[in-house]
């Protein structure tokens, strides 16, 4: 079935089984590969992104759900042109805080964090761990998550 | 040595294909003359990188004196990384020593994994191209600063020949070489005339004085990558005509296919082949949903005779049974049983220790391309030879006609460095079975994984220990009984000896306390379920059953926990030095706040000394909230301060997370937990604010990787224990509810 969706700025069509989820659209489909693949399960959040503006799993929505909607990657939320201040800020304070270790959930770990500061622009200890909970880095990084979101709070 | 000479273990149980030594005139370092350099870097990977971005790609006018870095006319330079980067920073380490010996600019160097080659980049610890046991760094600090200096003085060589000057007169800085005259110019405009220059011998290497990077500050050289989401990892690679491929993996350890109906699977769109292979039922589809979707649907009647059938409980009976009677000697000093008669106190406790599944945030993947005469193999490979012989052997190719490239890992604590290298071998069973040239990619779900085995060990644990009127440790017994994770491997000529599994007992055999007498002993048990090193190894369990006994033996002395240790520690410096820094920085000895506890643990493994003080306090409901661990490391020299640093933060949340919550447990042989739900992880909220402080020191450097992971959980168990009372004798913690005293 064939679905018309805005990825990241530009409209785009797709024509796939419409059970498949966006994650797998992005990835197989669209060649967007730095959206994660983690659990398949609303579990992880490394398949974090954004929809008409708010972090979502996209291992939970299908191909169907997203007809006519917006969706933001990390591919979306990286570059000058692209990139929204709050992104960016977030970008380089993950960048200035070497925070990634492996890495694979960084992408995922931006999406929410972007989306946190998005509404919540100064952000507590609670705040964050409220927001970024579904998030799971089995490298441990949330010392420097924490820590990089604070940091960015302060430039924005 | 030639690829011939690899440890006969090794080649003999893999039963490899014997590979054709290489041709040494091109395996050799060789001078290398201007424009061709590169291409003799190159020379050594068959010509078939299409697939994947890895692999040492020629530039022209490069200078390339050793096949550990490249300077090419753009001013690049390119380190090339012979050990796989799972996220411990190998290549921002790497990068380090190159770029100090160098004197490059930061800006200026990349990175690139090497391809496999067992001789020009095996890991000295091993003796085959391979990382794990922390190594990665230790094995290679001479090497790759050697390098770097090889470089730096080619091309100074190269500058005074230009500019017909003394090469003393000259000097290197970031990047930039420069003559008293005035005269400069970048590596990139000399790399050309460099690469004629004769290679040195022996250059000379800095002395640590003059350090600009090492032990100071290199940021990571893969941070914007993994920020802005172009770092590729296995999953990530997409080739024209690639198809995705799943497994329908059997439900227990050592079940078979019996038969198996296809209908529902072969009926989704996008599924192109279903396949019986030694693993189970492949799926091969033209993308992932339709790989998953298929292998769900798909019916397998399973023959279950031949699998492991009994649950964790049972096991858990099975080794507490054996736990009365002696086993095989790791260590013995002094004599016990008149030492136990002796005693005026005998302390002892029975420990538990589930499996543990490592996790890693990327599933088991991997990449392959065959078309009957050669092959390419994507994938986060941590020990290259072995999965290079692997892939060369399934297939039935020689060495020289399969590529390996290694790209970025997402994470791998140990489940990557696989001795069967069976998700090598899979997808080569199922390249070969399916027979058309085209790049298959097996995905692993994370159904797959947690169910998948290659778990740390469960182990069963005793110690009795006696203390005289004095409260002085003077007898010790520590009976271990668990899985051997290195027998039936190659591995086991390295690693098992006299009966000893030295992966089952490291961490107790070198108790490290002043002990007068002292038996260490093992039962190593068979079982269904396959085993694997998961990050920190043996120090994951016996770090948590010495350091907790530590402080029960302490409490019923009446002693302060450091004081305790300190007293037996006279001859074990490093250990005492760790313990002291993170006392004091944590604050020890002083009041703790209300409704918080503290606890101490000290511990060696992988040759680097880590001590953490754990400030901890309970949830309503009992359960563990960790608010601050401050840990102290001694590394020897800490090449890459903040590496260190992370590596601690991620090591002390990863053990953390399995402490607290991990549990993999089978019921009548199945794996009961499936995803993140079952199988619980650490998350953010549940983090503690780490603080690390690293001891100053000139001794070689050690590992980081892993010596951070098995110190936390003895910590918070000893916090426990000061503030409830409780021993934490099973883990995880979760098991129980703790209250608290005051
Ligand atoms: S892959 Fe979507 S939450 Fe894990
Ligand atoms: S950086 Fe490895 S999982 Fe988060």
């Amino acid at each position: 079935m064939a679905f018309t969706v805005t990825i990241n700025g530009k409209k785009t069509s797709i024509d796939v089984d419409p059970e498949t989820p966006l994650l797998w659209v992005l990835r197989d489909d669209l060649k967007l590969t730095g959206t994660k693949f983690g659990c398949g399960a609303a579990l992880c959040g490394a398949c974090t992104v954004h929809l008409d503006g708010e972090a979502v799993r996209s291992c939970q929505i299908q191909a169907r759900d997203v007809d006519g909607r917006d969706v933001t990657t990390i591919e979306g939320v990286t570059g000058e042109a692209s990139a929204t201040p709050v992104a960016k800020a977030v970008q380089a304070a993950w960048i200035k805080l070497d925070v990634a270790q492996c890495g694979y959930c960084q992408p995922g770990q931006i999406m929410s964090a972007v989306g946190l500061l998005t509404q919540i622009p100064k952000p507590t200890d609670d705040d964050i761990d409220k927001a970024m909970d579904g998030n799971v880095c089995r490298c441990a990084t949330y010392h420097r998550i924490r820590a990089a979101i604070h940091e960015a709070a302060k430039t924005i | 040595m030639t690829y011939t000479d690899l440890p006969n273990k090794l080649t003999g149980i893999f039963a490899m294909p014997v590979p054709k030594p290489p041709d040494e005139s091109r395996r050799s370092f060789l001078k290398i003359s201007g424009g061709v350099g590169a291409g003799l870097v190159l020379g050594l990977a068959a010509p078939l990188p299409k697939l994947g971005p890895t692999g040492a790609q020629a530039t022209s006018g490069a200078l390339a004196p050793n096949p550990f870095l490249r300077v090419a006319a753009d001013n690049t330079v390119t380190v090339i990384i012979k050990h796989l980067d799972k996220g411990q920073g190998a290549a921002t380490g790497l990068a380090t020593l190159v770029a100090e010996e160098l004197d490059a600019d930061h800006a200026q160097i990349k990175t690139e994994f090497a391809p496999a080659d067992p001789i020009k980049y095996k890991n000295f610890a091993f003796g085959v191209q391979g990382v794990g046991g922390s190594t990665g760094l230790a094995n290679s600090y001479e090497q790759y600063r050697t390098a770097g200096a090889t470089a730096r003085a080619m091309l100074i060589a190269a500058a005074a020949r230009t500019w017909n000057v003394k090469a003393d007169d000259i000097t290197v800085k970031a990047g930039v070489v420069s003559h008293s005259s005035g005269k400069s110019a970048t590596f990139g405009e000399l790399a050309n005339k460099a690469a004629g220059e004769s290679v040195p011998d022996k250059p000379t290497l800095k002395d640590p004085k003059d350090f600009v990077f090492i032990g100071k500050s290199f940021p990571r050289v893969d941070s914007p990558a993994k920020v802005n989401g172009t770092a590729l990892y296995t999953i990530d690679h997409q080739f024209d005509g690639m198809l995705i491929a799943t497994i329908a993996r059997p439900p227990m350890f050592g079940a078979k296919v019996k038969s198996f109906d296809a209908s529902a699977a072969e009926s989704i769109k996008g599924v192109v082949k279903v396949l019986p292979v030694p693993q189970g039922i492949a799926i091969l589809a033209t993308n992932t949903w339709a790989a998953i979707k298929a292998q769900r649907a798909i019916k397998v009647d399973w023959e279950k005779s031949g699998a492991e059938t009994r649950g964790s409980a049972e096991l858990v009976a099975e080794y507490k049974a054996l736990l009365d009677s002696p086993g095989t000697k790791a260590r013995e000093e002094g004599n016990l049983e008149d030492a136990f008669k002796a005693a005026v106190k005998i302390v002892e406790a029975d420990f538990e220790f589930p499996y543990l599944a490592h996790a890693p945030m990327e599933p088991m993947d991997c990449v392959v391309r065959y078309d009957g005469s050669s092959a390419d193999i994507c994938t986060g490979s941590q020990m290259q030879t072995l999965d290079h012989a692997t892939a060369c052997k399934v297939l039935g190719l020689k060495p020289e006609a399969v590529n390996l490239h290694t790209v970025w890992a997402g994470g791998s604590f140990g489940r990557r460095a696989i001795a069967d290298s069976h998700y090598v071998r899979e997808a080569c069973d199922i390249a070969k079975a399916y027979g058309k040239a085209v790049p298959i990619k097996v995905i692993w779900t994370r159904e797959d994984d947690i169910k998948g085995g290659w778990y740390r060990p469960l182990y069963v644990h005793r110690i009795k220990a006696g203390l005289d009127k004095d409260g002085t440790i003077v007898a010790w017994l520590h009976r271990i009984v668990g899985q051997s994770i290195g027998a039936g491997t190659p591995f086991e000529a390295l690693l098992v000896k006299d009966g000893i599994d030295s992966t089952s007992v490291e961490g107790a055999n070198n108790l490290p306390y002043a002990i007068a007498n002292i038996r260490v002993d093992l039962h190593t048990t068979k079982g269904g379920v396959p085993v694997l090193w998961w990050r920190s190894v043996g120090s994951t369990h016996t770090a948590h059953a010495t350091e907790h006994m530590i402080d029960m033996l302490a409490k019923e002395a009446g002693k302060d926990p450091v004081a305790f240790r300190l007293a037996m520690l006279k001859d074990k410096p490093r250990h005492a030095g760790v313990l002291k820094l993170a006392a004091e920085k944590a604050g020890w000895g002083q009041p703790v706040k209300p409704g918080k506890f503290r606890g101490v643990a000290v511990h060696e493994s992988f040759a680097s000394f880590v001590a953490n003080v754990a400030d901890v306090s309970l949830r309503d409901d009992g359960s563990v909230k960790v608010e601050r661990v401050v840990c102290a490391i001694d590394c020897g020299l800490a090449v890459n301060p903040d590496v260190v640093a992370a590596q601690m933060e991620g090591g002390i949340g990863y053990g953390l997370g399995a402490g607290l919550k991990g549990a993999i447990t089978l019921a009548g042989g199945e794996v009961e937990q499936g995803n993140f739900d079952g199988y619980d992880v650490l998350r953010i909220s549940e983090m503690p604010r780490v603080e690390v402080h690293i001891v100053p020191s000139a001794e070689p450097p050690t590992g980081v990787g892993e010596p951070g992971t098995p110190v936390v959980t003895p910590a918070v168990a000893n916090a426990l224990l000061s503030g409830t009372g409780v021993r934490t004798t099973v883990l995880p913690m979760n098991k129980q509810r703790y209250k608290s005293q005051s």
